[in-house]
């Protein structure tokens, strides 16, 4: 497996696709610094970064990363190897260099300003952890797609409606039943809903870990609670991690019965 | 502007050619040990000066006119026992000491210096610090607090610290260039006519930098609100003028920088609002003017609830607010024009400075979340840019009057 | 060496290997037949591992293959369609697959071959199409196992570099090594095959040599005995 995932990783960040990524992200971060003149407001301006692109480039790159590679797994199909072991490797493979375009792209900028320095170090890693979390997530998500679609344009078509779902759909659904249940107590229920899409699970951490937490007020007092607590914090990072793994094992299971 | 400067020049000059007053001196070199023994010995109008040392002594009673002038290196120090000064005269003057350690007591509102009911006094260039109330102004006109100190002990709840200058049924007032700091409150004052407050610096207070009710005909200028419990309120009052204070870093889960809940008739101008969870929350205000304030890095910048009427905001800047103006009423009887609004998407092809299409400051999302607080949680979600995105372009659900039909394209110079 | 018993895969409602049984001996060059959608590749592919078959048991020299792995060891295998990682260089694939198999690759044959020394430093996605395919071949062919599968293995060569290849074929068929491959090319059956395998519409029709195919049809050349073949076949549909 280390081997398959080394020569994806070689392959990939050899491509322009991940070079211009990881331009972008450095630019990117660099205008953020540049425009806030201030380290903690451009964590904060990172969080549409995390929430939104990150996904959506996770999910167009993990599904024709899988479309285009689909001859290459063929050949790796006929050396003496597992097919999990070839899976999982080029999955790994693909997740590995697209972190390394965002941890790469917006770490150096914020390490020249200072951010080790700063006392926003933890929030920082926060915000990068998130990062590398929504990128496994997404590609996850995308190549387990891939996998199950042979025809492209329905398989890239499905990919798109799935960071739609997230990204937005379910937000949408969210504030209309919060309309229109006004008179119940939602606190609860919202936190539990929060945790079954990973893009509101980690924009609402990040949002309560900086000085927007304020804005919450006492009616997010629940939330508060729950992501300050140590339980929170683990109960929010499993649920993430699930999010992580459950996609996966299903790729490694489809992967086992699919004919090429 | 009040009469009060001159009647206190009247007061001075009362005391200076009153024939015959004398200085006394206090302490190890003088004539008078104590603090105490010096006033009971003392005539009217006679003026003790106080050496450079510490005495510890509670509950001295000025009972006549006198001038108690600490010379800026003289401690009255209470170890926490009971009140120290209680000026019970006209016509008193207190400058230069320090006054330290009262003690609270849930019994008796402990002061540092209490002024009860007498009239003309001049409290100046004290530090009081660790005084459970600071300087108690109960019935007292005509009276000057300025240039004063009052430090409490940080890290106090609310019930174990008192207000830093507490006035009660006062009027003609004025407090300025005082520094209040770790009280319950840094200035109160409850039902005080015709007093001035400026220059005065109140921070990290435990509730409000300025607490504000039942109070007419005042104006408070060029103060600074600095990250105090929950900002300043001002509360069932009217005639109020409110111009050039700073109300900066009121950052917690219920912080304003201002409070204002029925108040008639009032202006509010050249305010800096600046990282405050709410800059303005207004509930009840009526016929206020707002304008040439600006609205910086708040999380809400106005918001303005029921029962506000005919206010009108004008000529402000709104630049980098969560949140503009929000609002839980359909409709809007207050004003906006002339408004500089960061997010105004408008154009201004004549070239006027004025945009060409008017400003609809309310975002969809602001009105959701004065409907269903918890909805709060879905800030910065890509759903809510998209239909605050779409309200500005088809309106149907926020307030349809409240509009600034000229906004303007530059930020004003404020 | 490669014995099939009733192999069965269906696509959907399509059944592309009808309860196929067949048995390749050693040490032939054996060529698989049919017109398109007749199955070849899915045969392979079922051989591979690639693709995997509803029924039917397969064993290469006498032990069961079906799921397993590791006796992919032992097959050279040229896949119809092969691609490799765009940004890595034939060097590095080279290195790679000498890695994941854990075998000595000895390329410098094929080098030489198909004079691939100017290319070998150059990353795929700047190859042509031809240098690609010599570059595959290579890749398949470097371990030099006994059992070589290819899947339309001259498909975007050039004719100097089929000549080659087929040179390069027969060598190894002295040397007593087994070769199947499919094509579409008769001459090249013609040329090289010992034993044909002619798959139509998922079923094995014929199985021997090249002449026994044309006196079965009783044709005097190959291409004309398939296309007798395939016309009797849609007769008697």
């Amino acid at each position: 497996m280390n081997k398959i995932l080394k020569y994806s990783f070689i392959d990939l960040i050899r491509s322009n696709w991940v070079i211009s990524y990881t331009a972008f992200y450095f630019v990117a971060t660099f205008g953020l610094l540049v425009a806030n003149g201030d380290i903690s407001k451009a964590i904060i301006s990172l969080l549409h970064v995390i929430t939104i692109l990150i996904p959506l480039i996770s999910t167009v790159f993990g599904v024709i990363y899988f479309y285009n590679s689909r001859d290459y797994i063929e050949m790796l199909l006929a050396q003496p190897i597992r097919r999990s072991t070839i899976f999982l490797g080029q999955f790994l493979g693909l997740v590995l260099s697209l972190c390394f375009s965002f941890v790469v792209g917006i770490l150096i900028p914020f390490l020249v300003y200072g951010v080790s320095v700063s006392g926003y170090l933890l929030h920082f890693l926060y915000v990068l952890v998130a990062g590398i979390l929504m990128t496994i997530i997404f590609s996850a998500l995308a190549y387990l797609i891939a996998l199950l679609n042979d025809n492209r344009l329905r398989g890239f078509g499905l990919a798109i409606l799935t960071w739609l779902l997230f990204a937005i759909l379910y937000d949408g659904i969210f504030v209309l039943a919060m309309i229109k249940f006004e008179e119940y107590p939602l606190d609860k229920v919202s936190l539990i809903a929060s945790l079954f899409n990973p893009i509101d699970l980690s924009r609402i951490f990040i949002m309560l870990k900086f000085d927007t937490a304020a804005l919450f007020g006492y009616t997010g007092a629940l939330f508060h609670q729950f992501f300050g607590s140590n339980l929170g914090v683990v109960l929010a990072g499993f649920a993430l991690l699930v999010w992580c793994f459950v996609p996966v094992l299903i790729i490694l299971a489809k992967s086992n019965q699919k004919d090429f | 502007m009040r009469p009060i400067n001159i009647q206190l020049i009247l007061l001075f000059l009362c005391a200076t050619l009153t024939a015959g007053a004398h200085t006394l001196r206090v302490g190890k070199n003088g004539a008078y040990r104590t603090v105490a023994e010096a006033i009971g010995q003392a005539q009217p109008f006679d003026t003790l000066l106080l050496d450079g040392e510490v005495f510890f002594e509670t509950n001295i009673v000025i009972d006549k006119p006198m001038t108690l002038d600490g010379q800026g290196h003289a401690v009255i120090d209470g170890e926490e026992k009971d009140e120290i000064l209680v000026i019970d005269s006209d016509s008193v003057v207190v400058r230069g000491l320090t006054i330290q350690n009262v003690g609270h007591s849930f019994i008796k509102d402990r002061a540092g210096i209490r002024v009860r009911e007498r009239n003309h006094i001049l409290i100046e260039n004290c530090i009081l610090t660790n005084t459970f109330f600071g300087i108690y102004l109960q019935k007292s006109n005509h009276t000057i607090v300025r240039h004063n100190v009052v430090i409490g002990t940080p890290g106090r709840s609310e019930t174990f610290t008192g207000n830093a200058i507490h006035l009660w049924y006062c009027d003609n007032i004025e407090v300025a260039y005082n520094t209040v700091k770790n009280h319950r409150d840094g200035i109160y004052f409850e039902f005080v006519n015709y007093g001035s407050i400026h220059d005065n610096y109140s921070e990290q207070n435990v509730r409000y930098g300025l607490h504000f009710m039942f109070s007419n005909h005042d104006d408070y200028f060029k103060n600074t609100f600095i990250n105090n419990g929950s900002g300043v309120a001002v509360m069932f009052s009217k005639w109020i003028t409110m111009k050039d204070n700073k109300f900066l870093d009121n950052w917690g889960s219920a912080s304003f920088g201002l409070l204002l809940k029925e108040i008639y008739d009032g202006e509010l101008s050249g305010n800096i609002f600046r990282n405050n969870t709410i800059a303005i929350h207004a509930e009840g205000a009526n016929r206020l003017t707002i304008q040439q304030n600006v609205f910086e890095k708040n999380g809400w910048a106005l918001k303005v609830m029921g029962s506000c009427f005919d206010n009108h905001v004008t000529g402000n800047n709104f630049r980098g607010n969560n949140f503009n103006i929000a609002t839980n009423s359909k409709q809007s009887k207050d004003r906006y024009d002339h408004n500089y609004w960061d997010d105004y998407a408008g154009y201004d092809l004549d070239k006027d400075g004025i945009g060409d299409v008017p400003h609809r400051p309310v975002k969809l999302f602001a009105y959701i979340v004065e409907r269903v607080p918890i909805s709060i949680i879905m800030l910065r979600s890509l759903f809510i840019e998209m239909i605050n995105f779409a309200e500005y372009i088809v309106p149907s659900l926020t307030p349809e009057n409240l509009v600034d039909a000229s906004p303007a394209m530059q930020p004003y110079n404020l | 060496m490669i014995n099939v018993q009733n192999l069965t895969k269906t696509f959907g409602n399509l059944t592309v290997l009808n309860d196929v049984s067949l048995e390749i001996g050693a040490g032939k060059i054996v060529a698989v037949l049919g017109p398109n959608g007749s199955g070849k590749t899915t045969l392979i592919k079922c051989l591979m591992g690639m693709v995997r078959p509803d029924k039917g048991g397969m064993y290469l020299k006498g032990e069961q293959i079906n799921d397993q792995s590791s006796y992919r060891t032992y097959i050279d295998y040229l896949p119809q369609i092969s691609r490799h990682p765009e940004n890595l260089t034939p060097r590095e694939l080279v290195r790679m697959l000498g890695d994941i198999r854990q075998q000595p690759a000895r390329e410098e044959v094929f080098v030489d071959l198909f004079e691939l020394e100017p290319y070998l430093d150059k990353r795929l996605k700047n190859l042509s199409g031809g240098t690609r395919q010599k570059v595959s071949i290579m890749l398949s062919l470097m371990f030099h196992n006994d059992l070589l599968i290819m899947d339309e293995p001259t498909n975007g060569l050039d004719p100097t570099a089929i000549i080659r290849l087929k040179d390069y074929l027969l060598e190894k068929r002295r040397e007593n090594k087994s070769i199947i491959f499919t094509t579409h090319i008769i001459p090249l059956v013609e040329e090289m095959a010992e034993e044909i395998i002619f798959l139509l519409e998922g079923n094995i029709y014929f199985q021997g040599s090249v002449d026994e195919l044309k006196k079965q049809q009783s044709e005097p050349n190959l291409e004309r005995a398939i296309a007798h073949a395939l016309t009797t076949k849609k007769a008697s549909i």
